[in-house]
């Protein structure tokens, strides 16, 4: 039994299919990654896995139980937590409050929730940042603040959406090492991401979907050089 | 609590509680007891429509449930209207419950329309179903109490609990997942909060205190009719004026609200007779404009704003 694997999951939005019959596995302690052009529907694949979109077809597994009928909020709870790609931070709190909101889930204790806010301020690098408001922070923290806030909720299953996407070269390093870090602490992580460099960087796998289809499954290398992976970014011409 | 506010709550109970000695004219101590009203009506709005963002134009349907629950215990039964202070909240109470369950589907201002039907459906059906009500013609009570100190101080000691209750859920988890929820809703769904359970726990204490409120207006004005308990200017409205000029989301500003809205309503009702609502209108303008945040809210900046002035002053000089 693998540690997170979706199978045959589709969903339509009325005559449009976003993602369809895709089928992925996801090892333990491993990063797996998801690229494809705009519109492929790697956020919709996140969205049904968070639950919150109803599958219009397909199973999902985490640790050997089905999730796909799970309430929203409890995906969080069994230990997957995410991140989203247009960023949503809890704006009129503080980043420790930000934090603490997620620590809440394994806690009702106060003093507990701030001790644990107070060491994935740390974790992330956050400290400078601690009693600003979420709202008047710049994107790159933002993205930070979602991966920081996420791992408040203690997950086993890691789903970061474009963590890096807007940033510039400098920034995206330091989230590629605090991605490896979260990795490091056993962490499964599934991310989804534009920039090939990141990608080829800290990816076990890589799964490439384009109009919500595989077109190609594997180590990093050999789905850069998939020639159908070339079509979809390149176009025809370089395939 | 830190130490200058734990201060300033032990200065504020001393007043409230010694303020009878001083003013005993029951003009103004009629006037106390209404700010007193609006303060645990608008101090329960508060938790529910400040902390947790989901704004509730319907609140005279708890009020009025609270109120009626009081008026048809002497109406029907000939029991004292003041168990209407333990019956009152406990019905306000219930009734939010299925409402909260349907209402809680839908997000935003359709949540806002959804309260604002609920509250008239409850007027009009207690305004026809006269044989249960009494309909339009109300009900009266005759009140075993005179004196206004005893029912100021009874108020008082709901404003207390009201204000103790609201403040002990705020600063724990739930207020917490409250908060996360106005924020965001989604990123609170993500952080494996559930979202609807959450708000649920924001309305009951809500409806339950704003229900007390009710019950104690039965009792201290001695007349309610469907038209008074649950209008939707008067009740519905005003409690949101209250919360919005003293402080949304703060634990004194509906308090602080309620004194200034109640005591600029009295003075602009003497002064300009049937015109007074059209002050109310400039001064939603004026404080959308100026003090987004309320009183409370704001009150750093407009210390700011005072020492300011006071520095280019000295400045002049």
């Amino acid at each position: 039994m693998s540690f997170f694997e979706c199978k045959k999951i589709t969903k339509k939005f009325g005559g449009l299919t976003a993602v369809s019959e895709l089928c992925f596995e996801v090892e333990k302690g491993k990063i797996f990654g998801i690229i494809g052009p705009n519109g492929s529907g790697k956020t919709t694949v996140f969205n049904m896995v968070s639950r919150f979109f109803p599958l219009t077809d397909g199973e999902i597994y985490f640790k050997g139980k089905r999730i796909d009928q799970l309430p929203a909020h409890k995906i969080c709870d069994i230990g997957i937590g995410r991140t989203f790609q247009v960023v949503k931070p809890l704006r009129r709190l503080t980043v420790r409050e930000n934090i603490m909101a997620g620590a809440f889930l394994r806690t009702g204790n106060i003093g507990q929730a701030r001790h644990k806010a107070e060491e994935i301020i740390d974790f992330c690098g956050l400290q400078k940042f601690t009693n600003i408001e979420a709202k008047s922070l710049p994107i790159p923290l933002r993205k930070r603040l979602e991966i920081a806030r996420a791992l408040a909720t203690d997950p086993e299953l890691l789903l970061l959406d474009e963590t890096c996407a807007g940033l510039n070269p400098k920034e995206s390093e330091a989230a590629i090492a605090l991605i490896r870090r979260i990795r490091d602490t056993g962490v499964t992580i599934i991310i989804i991401e534009h920039i090939m460099k990141v990608m080829m960087g800290i990816s076990d796998k890589i799964l490439a979907i384009n109009f919500g289809k595989e077109i190609a499954m594997g180590k990093p290398q050999e789905v850069a050089n998939h020639p159908e992976v070339i079509k979809a970014y390149l176009g025809d011409a370089y395939a | 609590m830190t130490k200058r506010n734990l201060l300033m709550t032990i200065a504020f109970i001393l007043v409230a509680v010694l303020i009878p000695v001083f003013i005993k004219a029951p003009y103004q101590m009629h006037i106390l007891i209404l700010v007193i009203i609006w303060a645990i009506i608008g101090t329960s709005w508060n938790l529910l429509g400040g902390y947790a963002g989901q704004v509730s134009f319907g609140h005279a349907a708890f009020f009025g449930v609270g109120a009626y629950a009081a008026g048809l215990l002497t109406f029907h039964y000939g029991i004292s209207p003041w168990w209407g202070m333990l019956l009152g909240p406990v019905a306000a109470a219930v009734v939010s419950l299925p409402i909260g369950v349907i209402c809680f589907r839908l997000r935003g201002p359709y949540f806002a329309l959804a309260m604002l039907a609920l509250g008239e459906i409850f007027r009009i059906v207690f305004l026809n179903i006269e044989a249960v009500t009494n309909g339009a013609k109300g009900i009266l009570i005759m009140p075993e109490i005179t004196s206004k100190m005893i029912y100021y101080y009874i108020a008082l000691g709901a404003l207390g609990l009201t204000l103790a209750v609201t403040y002990l859920i705020v600063n724990s988890k739930i207020g917490y997942y409250l908060v996360s929820i106005r924020e965001d809703q989604d990123a609170a769904t993500s952080l494996g909060i559930p979202t609807t359970l959450y708000k649920n726990l924001a309305l009951i204490p809500s409806a339950f205190f704003t229900g007390l409120a009710g019950a104690f207006y039965t009792n201290y004005v001695a007349f309610i009719d469907p038209n008074i308990v649950f209008n939707l200017t008067n009740v519905s409205v005003m409690v949101i004026l209250v919360v919005m000029l003293g402080g949304v989301a703060t634990t004194w500003g509906p308090t602080v609200g309620a004194g200034i809205y109640i005591l600029l309503g009295e003075v602009f009702r003497t002064t300009l007779g049937s015109a007074n609502v059209l002050i109310f209108g400039v001064l939603v303008c004026v404080i959308i404009l100026f003090v987004p945040n309320g009183i409370v809210g704001e009150l750093s900046m407009l210390k700011q704003l005072v020492s300011r002035r006071k520095a280019s002053v000295s400045g002049g000089i």
